[in-house]
């Protein structure tokens, strides 16, 4: 992943999302009005942070199978990204209820399943943080890591068959995906969500250089 | 006779229980102190209340009594286990000692609920099961975590902080279904519920048996 082609494309799709995505025309439709154009960062950010868990899941069981400290610490650096992309997505949906829902917390199941998935990630850096020994963290973290993602996933999928969802597409709103996300929309969308994810990644490998550089200095004498 | 050391490993914990009389009867009186503490708060609450308080108060007495189970055990005392068991063995056993545990708790509760707080439940029988299955999810989660939080050298705390995010839902799920005993209330999808939380249980042990080696071993 040294490769510099994809921080280009990178680059790339998120100036062009956030060029078209505030100067492409949207449809004009009640009380969400303009605000539909929140489509292009706030869905995003849900996108990313789910794939970022999800290769911070695979990277805790490679440790698990192999042993080795370097996917221990992919699958934590892959964990605090994913956490900074829930806050900004929880941020970016919270503003935006505020003017189309009306309150900024109305007990949404899908503002349900992420405060669960914030709560279950925030309790994995407390579990980190109380250990200083580095294979027990390392193992301990991970069984955790593994035992939680598997259980978060069919939990969310459960949430919304118990509350009722605001969100357009669900119970009876107008979606963005049936008849009101036309052709020029979706052509901003898709690459924002290219964009956003490349950009998660490219952050995080970031992170893991850093941290693996610590790593060595501390394991040389 | 020959026992299996399955069994042999419940029949241990479960005579400590019955020999230290000390502790049993201190999570007892847990129990009786929390539902004492909530019917001062809230009196004879209307039905729904009573269904969601009942429900938290299990959280809490689960929270308390299965953090027993791998907590209260010394760390030399798992290097010995770890001679003589496979871990699954020795994983299952403790699940059904704190599920045995929480479901004796939880009849208790039940009890002291309907004598304190009143009796709105309709389908006695229902509810009874439903507890029951309840008792089973929550201690199947919690003594895995306390599993984790033992060999993590921390205490209960976190033990609950790591379980709340994933045992909410499944309160949610429990509470649902327990509406059911309470209210006659026309509930459609009531079986679909019911069939989930089953599969979810089931995850929650699996997920147990696949990791808790991992955890073992040192």
């Amino acid at each position: 992943m040294r490769q510099s082609w994809w921080k280009v494309v990178c680059v790339l799709l998120l100036g062009y999302t956030i060029v078209a995505g505030f100067l492409i025309p949207v449809p004009a439709l009640n009380i969400i009005n303009e605000t539909i154009r929140n489509l292009y960062f706030h869905v995003p950010m849900w996108f990313t942070m789910i794939i970022l868990f999800l290769v911070s899941f695979i990277y805790a069981i490679k440790y698990l199978r192999s042993g080795d400290l370097k996917h221990d610490i992919f699958s934590a650096e892959y964990t605090k990204v994913g956490i900074v992309f829930s806050i900004l997505g929880m941020l970016t949906g919270m503003e935006w209820a505020k003017y189309t829902w009306g309150e900024a917390w109305s007990n949404d199941p899908k503002q349900l399943g992420t405060a669960i998935s914030m709560l279950i990630y925030f309790a994995y850096l407390v579990l980190r943080g109380g250990m200083k020994d580095e294979e027990k963290r390392a193992k301990i973290s991970a069984v955790y890591n593994v035992f939680a993602f598997a259980l978060m996933i069919p939990l969310l999928w459960i949430l919304p068959r118990m509350v009722d969802s605001l969100h357009p597409g669900n119970g009876g709103n107008p979606g963005f995906n049936t008849y009101d996300l036309d052709k020029d929309m979706r052509m901003v969308f898709y690459p924002a969500v290219f964009g956003w994810i490349l950009l998660g990644v490219w952050i995080t490998t970031l992170k893991v250089r850093i941290s693996l550089i610590e790593y060595k200095r501390e394991n040389n004498f | 006779m020959q026992s299996s050391p399955f069994l042999s490993l419940v029949k241990k914990d479960l005579l400590i229980e019955w020999r230290q009389k000390h502790t049993l009867f201190g999570v007892l009186l847990y129990v009786g102190a929390t539902v004492f503490a909530v019917y001062m708060m809230s009196g004879q609450p209307e039905t729904k209340i009573w269904n969601a308080l009942f429900w938290i108060t299990q959280l809490f007495v689960a929270i308390n009594s299965v953090a027993k189970s791998f907590l209260q055990e010394h760390a030399n005392r798992f290097r010995y286990y770890f001679t003589i068991v496979k871990p699954t063995t020795f994983l299952l056993a403790k699940m059904i000692y704190s599920i045995t545990l929480l479901l004796a708790m939880s009849l208790m509760s039940l009890l002291l609920f309907s004598v304190l707080l009143g009796f709105p439940i309709i389908q006695t029988g229902l509810f009874v099961v439903i507890t029951a299955v309840g008792s089973i999810s929550l201690s199947a989660v919690f003594t895995f975590l306390s599993a984790l939080a033992a060999r993590a050298n921390q205490n209960a705390a976190l033990m609950a902080v790591l379980g709340f995010p994933i045992v909410t839902p499944v309160l949610m799920m429990l509470s649902n279904l327990a509406l059911k005993a309470i209210t006659p209330v026309y509930q459609p999808g009531w079986w679909i519920l019911a069939g989930t939380l089953l599969l979810l249980d089931l995850l929650i042990i699996i997920l147990g048996v696949i990791l808790f080696p991992f955890l073992w071993q040192e």
